[in-house]
């Protein structure tokens, strides 16, 4: 089997040690994992911004990318969610299909192999116990994407239930969105921070040390407005969570 | 849609102000919660609501495809039980057929059953205007009459404000109201019972919507909790009922499905109060349908945005809504909130004004409100595809060009970040700009010497 990482663009400009982590991880669990280098972005902040035209030149190239692998692997649930519910959407809309005749049927090759972390560790390698070990008390935040849009359920607490020293606290309030929602987090600048306060409020009270979530973006939010606040409080994503052993957690 | 709301702020700016208001936020928190709770609850106990929410969407769309017959079945049923149907193409039109068949009748004053169809076209403000006087039976809409507000949610137009407020506009506008009048909920009933007590027992003609329409019977159906609603329906000698053309169903059978989702997802009751319904002209009574379209066959043209019309006006979006929650529904300058709102508004009236413009990104599409919706319309869909409509600011174009750019070829990107991380050191800790809506009150990411690819190429993938 063939394995891609499609590391998403923010993950790769900001975060890479979210994306080493998935390395460490997969090669862990024995899963040789590629990185095609001509990888950019999915388009969502293109798409859900209302600039859809460049959405649909990002979806043409991802499919091009990741035609010739078996799963893609991606630890971004809102970008999953992105390529998985809107790419199908795109390539039918009048301009994409005059512009770009082939993108339904790439969309309808590729889109159904690209898998969320932990959709790829507990559907597709069957594992929930990847011998990590993380010795903190972890409150988990779901994001809405991965909640609502891709329905990960109970995976990512099945994953950390596994990890050896790890205490997971439970979050109030954990279905309710951080108020990052791309562009939304500048347009509506005052209402997201608002519900990043309350959000951020929750946090606190589960006593966690780490926050941890399956999306990047929304740590960055939540996590930006935690390091203002001196809380005290980091945020990890799972990948890295996961990735952790005995000897190299902190 | 009515003309009241021209010239407002756009969302953001009318948001940053709402969300400044403790007590509007406390207000909106305890009541969107409470119900946000209960129909929680009433959903949870049905086995079968995926079935039954897939069975509402399935009618709905059957019925706006095949709108335009079911329309003249309508009119032809109404009409054979002595009713008499009119066409409103939009607000003036409507609002000058009703005022024009008050005034037929010699009266000088009405009573009205809630009705978003009404508040949409300013039916009382343009009977203001030719001397006619409609006053509100609904609780919560007299408390926002009285105190000469607008309603900003569907369902509970009063949540904006909690019982000390109303006990206060009961005080000052009510000439009856006692003035020992305590701020208890069943003393604030009871006041406003022998209040509009009065008013029914005068009202020689009554205004109403409807929740559904009964095509192959002519029947027209109200559902609400109080029973004002009935009073206003069944007194009065002249009926006239304002209703968007959306609101049809083929049979009598297919209000099983409804009569079961829209008190779950409105009120979180199983059942409903007060169910009315009525054929015709009844006992006499003399009734007239206006049929209002106002906007949406345009929105019926859409191929995306037409599920919209799907809407039973329940307001369980809004009840779930983070944004609403904390912008009240003023913000969105409608007697629409909340998520359908934002994608009814702009599709109703167009996006030329700012406000308008500015709705579909009222939300973070977080997609709370489509998990909810009985008729499964799928908000976060329809409000990007709105956003693709809308009008760009010119600095965000330019932005997303460039970015669009970067994106497009890998060595682009790289090249990108490689500056980005040689002035990592250089970024400021405030941003300037529309940028700073992120920076006062976040802190930024600390950027990485090293991009993820730079280092798969330093490493050969952490190989080496």
């Amino acid at each position: 089997m063939r394995v891609a990482l499609f590391i998403t663009c923010v993950n790769d400009t900001l975060f890479p040690g979210t994306g080493r982590a998935v390395v460490t991880l997969l090669r862990r669990l024995g899963v040789d994992v590629e990185f095609p280098q001509a990888q950019t972005c999915c388009g969502q902040m293109h798409v859900n911004t209302g600039y859809p035209a460049e959405g649909v030149r990002l979806a043409s190239h991802f499919t091009e990318i990741f035609a010739e692998y078996d799963a893609v692997v991606t630890p971004s649930g809102s970008c999953t969610a992105m390529i998985r519910e809107q790419y199908p959407r795109l390539a039918v809309t009048a301009g994409a299909a005059a512009k770009q005749p082939g993108l339904r049927e790439a969309v309808g090759e590729v889109v159904p192999k690209v898998y969320d972390l932990s959709e790829f560790l507990v559907d597709v390698l069957e594992v929930t116990d990847v011998g990590a070990y993380f010795p903190h008390r972890v409150t988990y935040h779901p994001t809405c994407h991965s909640l609502r849009g891709l329905h990960l359920g109970d995976r990512p607490r099945r994953l950390l239930e596994q990890v050896r020293g790890l205490e997971l606290v439970p979050l109030p309030g954990a279905e309710e969105c951080c108020g990052f929602g791309g562009t939304f987090a500048v347009k509506n600048r005052d209402i997201s921070a608002a519900m990043c306060a309350d959000k951020v409020g929750n946090v606190m009270k589960t006593g966690a040390e780490v926050l941890c979530a399956a999306d990047n973006s929304c740590l960055m939010h939540i996590g930006g407005t935690l390091s203002r606040q001196k809380s005290g409080v980091r945020v990890m994503h799972l990948a890295e969570i996961l990735a952790a052993t005995e000897g190299g957690a902190r | 849609m009515s003309q009241t709301f021209v010239g407002m702020p756009s969302f953001p700016k009318n948001a940053a102000k709402a969300v400044q208001d403790s007590q509007l936020r406390f207000n909106l928190r305890k009541a969107t919660h409470t119900i946000r709770g209960k129909r929680a609850a009433v959903v949870g106990e049905l086995p079968d609501w995926a079935e039954l929410r897939q069975a509402g969407k399935a009618i709905k769309d059957h019925t706006l495809r095949h709108l335009d017959e079911y329309l003249l079945q309508l009119e032809a049923a109404v009409s054979a039980a002595g009713g008499t149907v009119h066409w409103a193409k939009d607000a003036a039109e409507a609002n000058r057929i009703v005022a024009g068949l008050v005034k037929a009748t010699g009266e000088r004053e009405v009573v009205k059953v809630k009705s978003m169809a009404t508040q949409e076209i300013g039916l009382n403000e343009a009977l203001e205007a030719e001397g006619i006087k409609a006053y509100e039976t609904d609780l919560a809409e007299l408390i926002v009459q009285l105190g000469d507000d607008w309603p900003s949610h569907i369902l509970v137009p009063a949540i904006h404000r909690n019982r000390a407020e109303i006990r206060e506009i009961f005080l000052a506008h009510m000439p009856d109201a006692p003035p020992d009048l305590t701020d208890e909920p069943r003393a604030l009933a009871e006041a406003a019972r022998l209040h509009l007590r009065e008013r029914f027992l005068r009202a020689k003609v009554a205004i109403s919507g409807a929740n559904f329409m009964i095509a192959e019977s002519g029947t027209l159906v109200v559902l609400e909790s109080e029973g004002n609603g009935r009073m206003c329906l069944t007194l009065p000698e002249t009926l006239i009922s304002v209703v968007g053309i959306e609101k049809l169903l083929p049979t009598w059978r297919d209000l099983e499905v409804f009569l079961q989702l829209l008190p779950r997802s409105s009120t979180g009751e199983r059942m409903n109060p007060y169910t009315s319904m009525w054929t015709g002209s009844v006992e006499g009574q003399d009734f007239h349908l206006v049929l209002l379209d106002n906007g949406r066959t345009d929105v019926l043209a859409d191929e995306i945005g037409r599920q919209a019309l799907r809407c039973i006006r329940c307001s369980a979006c809004l009840n779930v809504c983070p944004v609403y929650e904390r912008a009240g529904g003023h913000a969105y300058g409608s007697v629409y909130p909340g998520p359908i709102g934002a994608i009814l508004t702009p599709q109703l009236r167009g996006m030329d004004t700012e406000l308008d413009r500015s709705l579909p990104f009222a939300s973070s599409l977080c997609g709370a409100c489509y998990e909810v919706c009985p008729v499964a319309i799928d908000i976060p869909s329809v409000l990007v595809d709105l956003r693709a409509k809308a009008r760009h600011p010119r600095t965000e174009r330019a932005g997303m060009a460039a970015a669009g750019w970067v994106f497009n070829r890998s060595a682009r990107l790289a090249r990108a970040q490689r500056f980005g991380g040689r002035m990592r050191r250089l970024v400021p800790k405030r941003l300037p700009g529309p940028l700073s809506g992120w920076t006062d009150t976040r802190d930024l990411p600390d950027i990485p010497k090293d991009s993820f690819r730079a280092w798969w190429n330093r490493t050969e993938g952490g190989t080496r």
